[in-house]
């Protein structure tokens, strides 16, 4: 299963296994690692499982829609490194990808 | 103060299907919600998109869904409370009093909370130190444009709020309408009036910026905002305005003493009951081994708890369980009945 590093604001890492097709957002959901509300469930509505994606991994992701661009407005400080992580579907090409988490979500 | 059986707090569509099921078997109740329209996530985050897994339904939109619903609760005349959120929940005897933000009181043996992922409420700045200028020089919405009269006014925000107040406001303020982002999310024709008052010099538009600090002692005098480039400039303002749309806050709900998990309510699967009798919740807001957040398991957790209502409201009736298409109360209480 690809592995992806959720890192929280503080610094604290976590490395997990998330099964393919899920989301960013879900694997740490699932994995109870803190940062992500997700208060949409992952309806691309609420910009409250934004992360900032390691600047390599910035062109191996795939590219963002407009109603993620619209929703990424409303995350708290976003940049050219921000994404909803409920957008991005886990694949074995994203296998080591590295997501922190901001500040707060809200 | 308003007496009622059911005291429902949310109006999105589980609240909406729960003064059906509360109806149909002769209960009144009151609904009360946060945001200055009825229909929750479905009016306020996706009114023109398409839903697909209502049941008999097969295709609808969020404002669609709405209307269908309020028109089968129509029959039992609900009140609703718009632009009111629930603050407390307290005891008093064998009632719950339940006390709103604009100081309305009500008294119910039941209490349903349907209130989704949280009331609705502007999505704020989170820049230190700007809360403390809010109602006086920061607003998130505007009451009476007259306030703004011949003053500076930086106006944030990419989409349709934040472009319409920019070229209104213009008329007759010193407008700056700042954006992280160099396109506006907006509507195009909005976006391009926008553009023209700028070149005419009736408008400043500073994008890709966000705000970095503000300055000032009672009320706020100037905002420093940076570029992507990390550039910062200082603007001279007399109000700040944020147009960020709207993010869902569990607020006051967490106070009532229910017990809570991730946000959520625990409740049992038998009548949606929380760890408060007679305090039940339903829809996306309970949790339960293998909740889903679907319209249509909200609407069979209303169904059970507007049942389990009954005992509580009307402790010396019996409880009948009966089909819409035969029990004849039912039909009349929906106003359909025939003569046979
Ligand atoms: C983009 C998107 C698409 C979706 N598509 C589907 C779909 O296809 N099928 C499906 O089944 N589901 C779908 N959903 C999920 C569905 O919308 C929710 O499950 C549903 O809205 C939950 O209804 P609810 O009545 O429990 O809560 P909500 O719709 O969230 O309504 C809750 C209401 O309670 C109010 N409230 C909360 N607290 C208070 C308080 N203290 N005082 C006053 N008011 C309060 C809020 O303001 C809100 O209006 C979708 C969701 C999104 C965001
Ligand atoms: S979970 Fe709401 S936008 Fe991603």
């Amino acid at each position: 299963m690809p592995k992806i590093t959720y890192i929280e604001h503080n610094g604290k890492s976590h490395t997990v296994e998330v099964a393919k097709d899920l989301s960013v957002m879900e694997g740490a959901v699932q994995n109870t690692i803190p940062g992500i509300d997700a208060d949409c469930g992952g309806a691309c509505a609420c910009a409250t499982c934004h992360v900032y994606v390691n600047e390599e991994w910035l062109n191996k992701l795939p590219e963002k829609t407009s109603t993620e661009q619209d929703m990424l407005d409303m995350a708290f400080e976003p940049n050219n490194l921000s994404r909803l992580s409920c957008q991005i579907l886990v694949n074995e090409d994203l296998d080591g990808l590295v997501v922190k988490m901001p500040s707060k979500q809200t | 103060m308003i007496k009622t059986d059911v005291v429902i707090v949310g109006a999105g569509p589980v609240g909406l299907f729960a003064v059906h099921q509360l109806g149909i078997i002769g209960l009144k109740a009151e609904i009360i919600d946060n945001l200055d329209k009825i229909g929750g996530q479905c009016i306020e985050l996706y009114p023109d998109k398409p839903i697909y897994d209502i049941p008999a339904i097969p295709e609808c939109t969020g404002e669609g869904l709405t209307n269908g619903l309020l028109e089968q609760i129509k029959p039992f005349k609900p009140n609703f409370h718009l632009n009111e959120r629930v603050q407390e929940v307290s005891k008093e005897k064998n009632e719950w009093k339940v006390v709103t933000s604009k100081k309305k009181i009500f008294l119910a043996p039941n209490i349903i909370i349907a209130g989704g992922v949280g009331s609705f409420e502007p999505r704020k700045f989170l820049t230190q130190g700007i809360d403390k200028f809010e109602n006086n020089s920061v607003f998130y919405s505007v009451k009476n444009k007259k306030d703004f009269e011949n003053k500076k006014v930086c106006i944030f925000g990419g989409g349709d709020s934040a472009l319409d107040w920019a070229i209104e406001l213009s008329k007759f303020s010193e407008v700056t309408l700042v954006h992280r982002r160099n396109e506006f999310r907006g509507a195009e024709h909005s976006a391009q009036i926008a553009k023209k008052l700028e070149e005419e010099g009736k408008l400043k538009i500073k994008t890709p910026y966000q705000i970095v600090s503000v300055e000032g002692d009672k009320t706020i005098n100037a905002i420093n905002i940076k570029s992507d480039s990390g550039k910062v400039e200082k603007v001279k303002t007399d109000f700040v305005l944020g147009f960020f749309g709207l993010i869902m806050k569990l607020g006051p709900i967490a106070e009532w003493g229910l017990n809570l998990e991730k946000k959520t309510i625990p409740v049992n699967t038998k009548d949606f009951q929380t760890n408060k009798k007679g305090i039940f919740a339903i829809g996306d807001i309970c949790t339960y081994p293998g909740k889903l957040k679907l319209i249509l398991s909200g609407f069979h957790e209303g169904a059970l708890a507007a049942r389990a209502c009954f005992k509580i409201a009307k402790p010396h009736e019996t409880y009948r369980f009966e089909y819409t298409t035969t029990s004849k109360s039912m039909q009349e209480r929906l106003g359909v009945k025939k003569n046979d």
